[in-house]
């Protein structure tokens, strides 16, 4: 089903994880990402994993529904593992007829696959621990020095954070509009490519009209509640550093260097 | 021609921290022709136990049996039960996307894979039904006001011609003329059509006028399951769920605590108003 799809959501519960301050959650997954590109060999991808897989375990999400997450780009990933799988040129040790495969493509395929599973695992379990609320302040208050040279910060992190707040509203709005087309016998999951195309404008339409008509809502409620943009905002839930956040710095940190050793083996 | 819901059990997002029971052993016979009101507090599983009556959503336990046959079996044909069982949801006008109103209605009759006559037929008969003019039927159904918008959806529903018409919540957010317009012409199509008519609502007072049997639901659970009359006399009950009786089976009770004699199993004000004409008779005599 269509709420399936988990990516970019939020998942509540009481964990070290979700208790961590926004900041150190986008620096620490922005590292994360980072040193994934630095791993050379299979003991740094090994490192990364299981660190990864540590992390999960504390955040107290269910790996199961972290797994789900990948699901939507799992097409994604298939045409990357193809693409370096067949066309890279090097030793082959496989041939047939056109199809070939080489020795560094297959060392390739395997290391974006793991590149981009552990990428995509890392950055949904920012979001599956951290509120859309929390993200939007950790994402301003990280942004903010930009201010200086006239970027909108404010703004940006506000469209950002409505933006992932629409996510799971639009998805339950198309899965209603699904239902009720199929209540007038809609028929989505038969015939060929184009009557699925066909198929898809009464929900298209009408979810189009919606997210309009719901972006039209909001921004007469902002404006009922005076909302201007960021200057002199104050907040209700400022963001303050605590000593587990700084311990979190020091795990990050050994975790990066642990990477860059990896690198001489 | 009966739906029959059998130990019925439906639990939201299996597994994780939003796993939710929103319907325990529901256990209901809907025989033909019945015009049954289906009121629950906003959360009581009462959207999510009409979505079962037509395959949309499929139940974690128990069985559905559409006169007699097992919906949930592989072989049976999904498509068809939509048909027979039309489900108009909430704020159905949100899900109008056709450039006119007699095209919109169409969508229904086409997917059954009608002649082009029979779309035609059907789709104007509906429109006639629910007391769209002529003049609109060319319009673009997003020109037109929200009454008018709902009509139109519910159109699109009965152009496929249900056995079993089930409206959620069709009122919602009309004015009191819009509502008992609507009302009134799903009574008449009830009537005219011997169709069973489920109308799903969280206000007695809307439906104690034209039901014929009132199902409450409490908690994914069914409270009640009785002839109006008789679920009101729980009304102290009832308000302990979040609900509340008509206001006529208040002002009756407040009536016969005060001494004066008055039938306290009325629904409507009509019959409230002949129950204090015939205590007061009695009275003079």
């Amino acid at each position: 089903m269509i709420r399936d799809i988990t990516i970019g959501q939020y998942y509540p519960a009481d964990s070290l994880l979700h208790r961590l301050d926004p900041r150190v959650k986008i620096s620490g997954t922005l590292l994360y990402i980072i040193s994934l590109f630095l791993v050379k060999n299979l003991w740094g991808y090994l490192a990364a994993a299981l660190v990864l897989a540590a992390v999960i375990r504390i955040s107290k999400v269910p790996f199961g529904y972290i797994i789900k997450g990948l699901k939507a780009v799992i097409i994604l990933l298939l045409f990357t593992v193809c693409f370096n799988l067949f066309l890279t040129s090097g030793t082959p040790v496989f041939e047939w007829k056109f199809i070939r495969i080489t020795k560094e493509g297959l060392y390739l395929a395997f290391s974006m696959a793991v590149r981009l599973t552990l990428l995509i695992l890392g950055s949904s379990l920012m979001t599956f621990t951290t509120t859309p609320n929390e993200l939007t302040d950790g994402m301003e208050s990280l942004l903010s020095p930009l201010k200086k040279i006239h970027v909108p910060v404010h703004e940006v992190a506000m469209m950002m954070s409505i933006a992932l707040r629409f996510i799971p509203i639009l998805l339950e709005e198309t899965d209603k509009i699904m239902k009720a087309q199929q209540a007038r016998g809609a028929d989505f999951e038969t015939g060929g490519i184009i009557k699925r195309a066909k198929a898809m404008i009464p929900i298209l339409v009408p979810l189009f009209i919606s997210a309009f008509r719901r972006a039209g809502d909001l921004a007469m409620a902002m404006e009922a509640r005076c909302y201007h943009g960021g200057a002199g905002r104050t907040k209700m839930k400022p963001l303050h550093y605590h000593r587990r956040d700084g311990l979190a710095w020091v795990a990050m940190a050994a975790f990066v260097a642990l990477i860059i050793a990896s690198r001489k083996f | 021609m009966s739906i029959i819901l059998d130990k019925l059990n439906y639990v939201y997002s299996p597994g994780t921290a939003y796993e939710k029971q929103a319907l325990g052993d529901i256990d209901l016979v809907i025989g033909d022709g019945e015009f049954i009101g289906l009121i629950g507090h906003t959360g009581s599983g009462k959207s999510t136990l009409i979505q079962h009556l037509n395959g949309l959503v499929k139940a974690t336990g128990g069985g559905v049996y559409y006169n007699g046959a097992d919906i949930y079996d592989p072989d049976y044909n999904l498509k068809e039960l939509r048909t027979k069982v039309g489900l108009v949801f909430q704020y159905p006008e949100h899900q109008l996307f056709e450039t006119t109103v007699l095209r919109d209605v169409q969508f229904g009759p086409k997917n059954l894979g009608l002649t082009p006559l029979e779309i035609d037929l059907r789709a104007y008969e509906a429109l006639k039904q629910v007391g769209i003019p002529d003049e609109l039927i060319d319009a673009s159904p997003f020109e037109l006001s929200g009454g008018q918008k709902r009509r139109v959806a519910i159109a699109g529903v009965l152009a496929m011609k249900p056995e079993v018409l089930v409206l959620d919540e069709p009122t919602a957010g009309l004015d009191p003329k819009g509502r008992d317009e609507i009302l009134d012409q799903i009574e008449k199509i009830h009537d005219e059509q011997h169709i069973t008519v489920i109308l799903v609502s969280h206000s007695m007072e809307d439906v104690a006028k034209y039901v014929g049997r009132i199902i409450v639901m409490n908690h994914g659970r069914v409270a009640f399951d009785d002839t109006p009359e008789n679920v009101f006399a729980h009304y102290k009950e009832l308000e302990k769920i979040g609900l509340a009786a008509p206001q006529v089976t208040y002002a009756m009770h407040a009536l016969q605590e005060h001494g004066i004699s008055v039938r306290t199993d009325v629904t409507t004000v009509e019959e409230a108003k002949n129950a204090v004409l015939a205590a007061f008779r009695g009275w003079q005599r």
